[in-house]
C-alpha cells in the first residue's frame, strides 16, 4: 500500500478518474484538499489528521440530548451542526407531553442519522433494533479520524475486538464509543481502543492489536 | 532620525547581512495549542506570531451565518508589548484593516461550501513585531488551518518586498520599513494566484515587476517551509509510536 503525506494543494496524479475522497480536481489534474496521508489504490483518497465530523446520511452517532422543544429533541453528535430526533422517529408511540420522560436533557442515546438536507439539517432516528438510550457501560471518545481504523476493513478490527475482549461495543463514527461489559473487560477493550487510536495511521495493526491482546491477557491469567 | 543619515547597505550587504534578495531566517512549528482545532508559530526575523483556528463551529451571533456556506473570521492582534513604544491593546484602524485584507487572501482557497452555516474563526496574535507581520500571520494561518484539517485548494505563502536606497530588496526588517521608499506584501499560491497585494510608497512600473517577482520567489521558499514543517509534525507522530511499540 502507498501511502504519502501531503498537503492542501499537492499535485496527486494526472489521471482525474483517480479522484477520490478529500481530493478535487483542477485542469484534469487531481490535487489534495487536506493535510493528511494520501492513500494510492484505484481511487486516490486524503485521509485527514485533523477535523470535525461532518454528518452523513446512514451513520451510527453517539449524541447527547441537549434540548427538547415541542416535538423534537435536539442532540449534540459532537460535530458543528446538532442532530434532530423527531417524536416519531422514537420505537414507540409518544405523546408530545412526554417526551422527556422518556429522555431528558443529558440522556445518551444510540442513534443513526437519517437524513442531511443541503443546510445540514440532520435528523436522527432510533428505529432500529441496536439503536437506543444508553443505560449501562461508558462512552469514550476518540477523534472521529480514527474510526475507520477501529472498524477495520468491513468491520474486521471490530468484530475481533468484540470477541477478544468480551464486550459490547457501538462505535459512532462522530468518534464517540460506547463499551459495556465486565470492570476488568471494559478496562482491556480501553486500553486497546487508545492503542488503536494512537497508531491508527501504521500500517498491519490489526495483528499487532492480537498480540497485544494475547500478551495483556497472559498477563492477567 | 533623518532618513539621509542611514545607509542601508554595507559592502553590498544589508544592516543584517542579508543580501537584497535573501528571506530572513524562518522557523515554524505546527500544533502549538491544545484547545485550538489547529495551530501554528511562525518567527521571520524578528516577528513572532502564533496563529489559532477553531472551527468549522456554529456562528454566533447568529444573524451572521451563511446558509450555503462557511464564513470566515480573521482577528489580527498585536500584543502590547510587541513593538518598542507600548501599543495601546484592542483593535484600532490598522488592525481592522490587516484582519480584512488578511481574511481576504485565505477565503479564496478554503472550501466554505462544505460547512454551510457555520464559521472558521483565525485568531492571529503578533508576539513580537518586525515589519512584515501581516504576512507572517498569513503564513502562520495557513499552516493552522491545513493543521485543523479544514479543506482547502491550496495553501497561502505571503512575503514582502520592499525599496530602500533606490534598491528592490526581499523581506524587510524594521529599520528598512520604516525608513525605505516602497513596501510591497503580497501573498499568492504555490500555483502563482495572488491573493493579496498592498503598496505603501512609490515604484516605477519597472521597480513593480522586480518587486512582484521577487516577492514572489520569497512566497515560494516560504511555501516548502510551510509544507516541511507539516510534514515534519506528521513524522513527530510516527517516531512517538515506535517509542510506544518499544516500551511494549
Amino acid at each position: 500500500m502507498d501511502r504519502k503525506v501531503v498537503v492542501p494543494g499537492d499535485l496527486l496524479s494526472e489521471d482525474a478518474k483517480r479522484s477520490g475522497d478529500g481530493t478535487y480536481i483542477k485542469d484534469k489534474c487531481v490535487y489534495s484538499l487536506l493535510y493528511g496521508l494520501a492513500n494510492y489504490r484505484d481511487k486516490i483518497n486524503v485521509i485527514p489528521l485533523a477535523g470535525k465530523y461532518i454528518p452523513a446520511p446512514g451513520d451510527n452517532v453517539i449524541g447527547t440530548v441537549k434540548d427538547i422543544t415541542f416535538s423534537n429533541w435536539i442532540v449534540d453528535i459532537n460535530s458543528p451542526y446538532d442532530g434532530l430526533l423527531h417524536i416519531s422517529e422514537f420505537p414507540t408511540r409518544i405523546d408530545s407531553e412526554e417526551m422527556s420522560k422518556h429522555l431528558r436533557i443529558g440522556s445518551s442515546i444510540m442513534t443513526k442519522v437519517k437524513d442531511v438536507d443541503p443546510t445540514m439539517k440532520v435528523e436522527l432516528t432510533l428505529n432500529d433494533r441496536k439503536l437506543g438510550k444508553i443505560m449501562t457501560g461508558q462512552v469514550i471518545e476518540i477523534s472521529h479520524t480514527r474510526v475507520p481504523r477501529l472498524i477495520g476493513k468491513g468491520g474486521s478490527m471490530i468484530s475481533m475486538l468484540k470477541k477478544e475482549v468480551n464486550c459490547n461495543i457501538f462505535v459512532g463514527q462522530n468518534g464517540r464509543i460506547w463499551i459495556n461489559g465486565g470492570a476488568e473487560d471494559t478496562d482491556l477493550a480501553l486500553k486497546t481502543i487508545h492503542l488503536i487510536e494512537k497508531e491508527a495511521h501504521t500500517n498491519g495493526l490489526t495483528d499487532r492489536i492480537v498480540a497485544f491482546l494475547k500478551s495483556e491477557k497472559g498477563a492477567r491469567s | 532620525m533623518d532618513k539621509s543619515d542611514i545607509s542601508f547597505f554595507k559592502d553590498g550587504l544589508r544592516l543584517d547581512g542579508r543580501r537584497a534578495d535573501q528571506l530572513r531566517p524562518i522557523r515554524i512549528e505546527v500544533g502549538v495549542l491544545a484547545r485550538a482545532d489547529g495551530s501554528c508559530y511562525i518567527e521571520m526575523g524578528g516577528n513572532k506570531v502564533i496563529a489559532a483556528v477553531y472551527g468549522p463551529r456554529e456562528v454566533h451571533p447568529r444573524h451572521l451565518q451563511e446558509v450555503t456556506r462557511a464564513i470566515v473570521r480573521y482577528r489580527y492582534n498585536m500584543a502590547s508589548f510587541s513593538v518598542e513604544e507600548r501599543k495601546r491593546p484592542g483593535p484600532d484602524r490598522r488592525s481592522y484593516e490587516l484582519s480584512k485584507v488578511s481574511r481576504e487572501a485565505l477565503e479564496p482557497v478554503i472550501m466554505t461550501s462544505y460547512f454551510p452555516r457555520s464559521v472558521i474563526d483565525v485568531f492571529v496574535e503578533v508576539l513580537q513585531a518586525d515589519a512584515g507581520t501581516r504576512t507572517a500571520g498569513i503564513n502562520a494561518a495557513a499552516v493552522a488551518l491545513a493543521d485543523a484539517g479544514i479543506p482547502m485548494k491550496s495553501m497561502i505563502s505571503s512575503c514582502a518586498a520592499g525599496k530602500v536606497a533606490d534598491t528592490i530588496v526581499l523581506d524587510p526588517m524594521k529599520e528598512e520599513d520604516n525608513f525605505g521608499q516602497a513596501d510591497l506584501p503580497i501573498a499568492m499560491t504555490p500555483g502563482g494566484d495572488i491573493t493579496l497585494m498592498q503598496m505603501d510608497g512609490g515604484l516605477s512600473p519597472d521597480e513593480f515587476h522586480q518587486a512582484v517577482e521577487m516577492a514572489m520567489k520569497g512566497a515560494r521558499d516560504i511555501y516548502e517551509m510551510q509544507r516541511a514543517a507539516l510534514v515534519e509534525k506528521y513524522g513527530k507522530i510516527e517516531a512517538s509510536t515506535i517509542e510506544v511499540n518499544a516500551c511494549e
